[in-house]
């Protein structure tokens, strides 16, 4: 009798303990599948788009940005421009209605558009709409040092100093509320384009004067005011950059009423993220994972071509290289998709002209070099150098987006030219040594690369090629052909494009010819988004703009 | 046990003081110019940098500038981090909280899963489920921490897609900081969306959450059941028993609460690995909390950043194990006893 009751017991128990376990497990089990399954189909509160970008803005103003992050993340974001470029790169009105350029090519009459409102925030309620005195601060800002605002924040407007915008306009003047006019002291035509460009932004004068009676200019920079399709809220260093919509914007409200910025610098990190749904949209996906990105059934990629190029640049002044014989042999004794299979993973389209393809300029009867041992050999040969010989190729320690790899394209490079007797010793010191040395000419050929800063073709010309940037550009050819500076001339002086065409034509053969330069790669642009997102404008021409982005 | 809670201060003391010279000659030691390394890479004129070189005290003697970092630590001045040019102090406020959450969330966690595994291991001693247990809590002690927690990340939020995978709560949601304690800061707040903002947050916490738990909980698993097996031969339970006690009874009255105590003693020595185990979690999530402020300083040479890190996990780590010490022994009555009879 009690033995039974005592199993009874014992037996009670164990049904109880294991029960009460049961329940508890299923519980936890329940809570957890119910709150995953709820953060599965997480609802957000209001529109709005996360961008995980590749690093932080060094400024809210586009007129003093060295990096494309920069521009990115401010240009089209927070600000508007006089002229605007459409996806085939062709002028379109902006701020400015309409342009009329004089006979002789020097005079710029703008009309400007009526009602843009500038951004109302928690520090700045604008009194009035976008003129003409806009338009004056923005371009005195740079070109006049005694403009109160020059100085602000250093000085320095690099994309407008290296195309010479100070000399080139020599007066601004306002017509009338709202028309403006620039007077130039020779035709230009790449002003226009320039115009158009992601850095010649429309600040507010009315902000600049508001910020100059409370002794603070430098918040102009900092706290930006702009008539962008979003205003800005808040900036976290290293974190975060949060936009609200701009509900007065000219083009009508964006979809999206809020936009923040991401700052994840770590590329598979930023893949992560797209992946389990916190970011909407990354920058610079990682070649290698393309393949990956394009399977998943949630994500989709879009690729262009940038205006960038990557090359091998000879030093014209340095024997042998100053024979052109030895530098095509040596442009023909390198296999160049090899470098785009091993080291672009396939984001890079092969180069056979210094301009990209999508340029209205691009040469299209030219085709990329292939490799052809045989006739190295013969040039070398020719050039008294069938023996070989040896040299310096310098690599910079950073990657770019023509270059993602610049080590292990010089190492395929110096495989390859073995095959024709040719020894390459691979310099690759730190950048300041690297960009001192090579700024020096002590260099027998670098590899580097170019990303343009506006469509024209004249901007990967001039900067590199030209006899002028010697001394003050990125020659680092070293060369000066006067054929090659004459034509050059010729083509900025030609408002006709098809006249300019022409010219550049012309001046890519003589490059094709010459080889001061062994053009590589065209890196290409890429952006990759989950599927609901659409709307997102990232072209060649110009910097991500997301005012049309919407979530589906 | 005056005297032990007094020779216990006093070690803690010869700590702090031994804790304060390192983090002290960490930032002596490190290469580099002793003003920039305090103020950052700026451009001095001759006078300007003597002047920072002289308000700095470095023209002193080591020991002097030595008293004057423990002045200044004493008062709460750590220094100014030459990466951002914040107050170290501010920041380590800031992701304190942040990591104190981590860690205490973690806790809670160890102890709320753990302690009953562990009893139903100790009531299945010696059955499969046991040695399941068991296996699985090996596997969970010997696992590396930051291999884990990128397992998780690979099903639940790479494959899954269930959970997302780094810092506290979407970027959507701005909660306005009061406490750093991201929940807290929730429930304080008047936002609309409260909800969806709150179920945001509670979705990144779980992973970091379950990853620092892990280790702490194998801990629990493993002392409840040995201190459970041991617990059901003494003679108390087997008298309790003899009364004709129900079982349930006798586990909830007699044994469960003998086996907090070794439990939590057991915790508490773990305050070292758990604090660097959150540091290294909250890296591969992106939580911003210590660990993350310690790991980016060290990428931006920034010794102050440093110092103030390495000076304020290390005090709370040994305040925290002296307090828990002291606590343990003033509640554990055979602990008290031993050492009455000691001195």
């Amino acid at each position: 009798m009690i033995g039974t009751r005592l199993r009874m017991a014992k037996f009670s128990f164990r049904l109880r303990l294991r029960l009460a376990m049961l329940l508890l497990i299923t519980t936890a089990l329940l809570l957890v599948l119910y709150l995953l399954q709820g953060f599965r189909s997480q609802p957000l509160p209001y529109e709005g788009l996360i961008y995980c970008a590749e690093g932080s803005p060094e400024s809210f103003n586009p007129q003093q940005a060295l990096t494309g992050t920069t521009l990115d993340a401010t240009s089209h974001q927070l600000y508007g421009r006089l002229l605007e470029m459409d996806d085939r790169g062709d002028l379109v009105p902006g701020l400015a209605d309409s342009w009329q350029v004089s006979d002789d090519g020097r005079i710029i009459t703008l009309t400007l558009r009526r009602g843009v409102a500038f951004h109302a925030t928690r520090y700045f309620t604008p009194s009035r709409n976008f003129n003409a005195d806009d338009v004056l601060f923005s371009f005195y800002r740079l070109l006049d040092p005694d403009h109160p605002y020059h100085w602000v924040g250093g000085g320095h407007y690099p994309f407008f100093q290296s195309t010479g915008l100070a000399e080139l306009v020599t007066g601004l003047v306002k017509l009338d509320n709202y028309r403006v006019q620039f007077q130039l002291s020779r035709p230009d035509a790449t002003f226009l384009a320039n115009l158009a460009t992601d850095y010649a932004v429309i600040l507010s004068a009315e902000y600049g004067q508001q910020l100059l009676a409370s002794r603070h200019p430098e918040q102009i920079d900092s706290m930006p005011i702009g008539t962008g399709p979003f205003l800005f809220r808040n900036y976290r260093q290293h974190t975060a950059i949060f936009y609200d919509r701009h509900d007065g914007y000219w083009q009508g409200p964006a979809a999206l009423q809020r936009l923040v910025f991401d700052i994840s610098p770590n590329a598979s990190m930023r893949l992560a993220k797209l992946i389990s749904g916190e970011c909407d949209l990354i920058a610079l996906p990682a070649a290698s994972e393309f393949g990956l990105i394009r399977q998943h059934p949630q994500l989709a990629l879009d690729i262009s071509t940038g205006f960038n190029v990557g090359y091998l640049a000879f030093n014209t002044e340095h024997h042998p290289f100053d024979d052109r014989r030895v530098r095509q042999a040596l442009s023909l004794a390198f296999d160049r998709e090899k470098i785009i299979e091993a080291v672009f993973f396939g984001s890079a389209s092969l180069a056979s002209s210094i301009l990209p393809p999508i340029s209205w300029a691009h040469h299209d009867g030219l085709e990329p070099i292939a490799r052809d041992l045989q006739q190295a050999r013969q040039l070398l040969e020719s050039a008294g150098l069938a023996a070989g010989f040896e040299f310096d190729l310098w690599v910079p320690p950073l990657q770019r987006v023509y270059n993602p790899n610049p080590h292990k394209v010089a190492e395929i490079i110096q495989a390859d030219l073995r095959a024709i007797g040719v020894k390459a010793r691979i310099v690759s010191p730190d950048w300041q040594t690297f960009a001192r040395q090579l700024e020096l000419g002590n260099h027998d050929a670098a590899l580097i690369g170019w990303t343009a800063d506006s469509a024209d073709p004249d901007n990967f010309l001039s900067p590199l090629l030209s006899c002028r940037a010697l001394t003050s550009g990125s020659n680092r050819a070293q060369w000066c052909n006067h054929q090659f500076d004459l034509w050059l001339q010729q083509a900025l002086a030609t408002t006709d494009r098809q006249q300019r065409q022409a010219y550049y034509f012309r001046l890519q053969e003589l490059l094709a010819d010459e080889q001061p330069i062994a053009v590589l790669a065209h890196g290409l642009k890429s952006i990759a988004y989950r599927k609901e997102i659409s709307g997102i404008e990232s072209h060649p021409y110009h910097a991500l703009a997301l005012g049309r982005a919407s979530r589906n | 046990m005056f005297i032990y809670a007094l020779r216990k201060l006093t070690l803690l003391f010869v700590t702090m003081l031994l804790l304060t010279l390192l983090a002290f000659l960490l930032g002596h030691f490190a290469p580099g110019d002793p003003v920039y390394k305090l103020i950052g890479e700026q451009n001095l004129t001759p006078a300007q940098y003597q002047e920072v070189y002289n308000a700095y005290h470095l023209n002193r003697p080591l020991i002097l500038q030595f008293f004057r970092f423990i002045g200044n630590a004493i008062s709460g001045d750590l220094g100014i981090s030459t990466a951002s040019g914040e107050m170290v102090l501010d920041h380590l406020l800031r992701a304190l909280p942040a990591t104190a959450e981590l860690v205490i969330y973690a806790l809670v966690l160890a102890m709320v899963a753990g302690i009953p595994i562990g009893t139903l291991a100790a009531l299945n001693s010696d059955t499969p489920l046991d040695r399941t247990i068991l296996a699985c809590c090996l596997i969970g002690t010997s696992i590396p921490t930051f291999w884990w927690a990128l397992l998780i990340i690979l099903l639940l939020s790479l494959t899954l897609g269930w959970l997302p995978l780094s810092g506290r709560i979407s970027l959507l949601f701005e909660v306005e900081p009061r406490t750093n304690i991201m929940l807290l800061d929730l429930m304080l707040s008047d936002m609309g969306y409260r909800a969806a903002a709150l179920r945001d947050a509670l979705a990144h916490l779980f992973m970091p959450m379950v990853a620092v738990a892990t280790i702490p909980m194998t801990q629990v698993i493993r002392t409840t059941r040995s201190t459970m097996v041991r617990l059901m031969r003494e003679d108390f339970i087997k008298a309790a028993r003899a009364r004709g006690l129900g079982r349930w009874l006798i586990l909830r009255h007699h044994a469960l609460p003998n086996v907090m105590l070794p439990v939590s003693r057991d915790l508490s020595l773990q305050f070292g690995t758990l604090f660097t185990g959150a540091m290294i979690i909250e890296n591969i999530f992106a939580w911003p909390g210590v660990g993350r402020y310690l790991v980016s300083s060290m990428q931006q040479q920034d010794y102050p950043a440093l110092q103030g890190c390495l000076l304020m996990v290390g005090s709370i780590i040994v305040l925290l194990s002296v307090l828990s010490d002291l606590l343990h022994t003033a509640a554990d009555p055979l602990t008290r006893k031993d050492l009455s009879d000691v001195g």
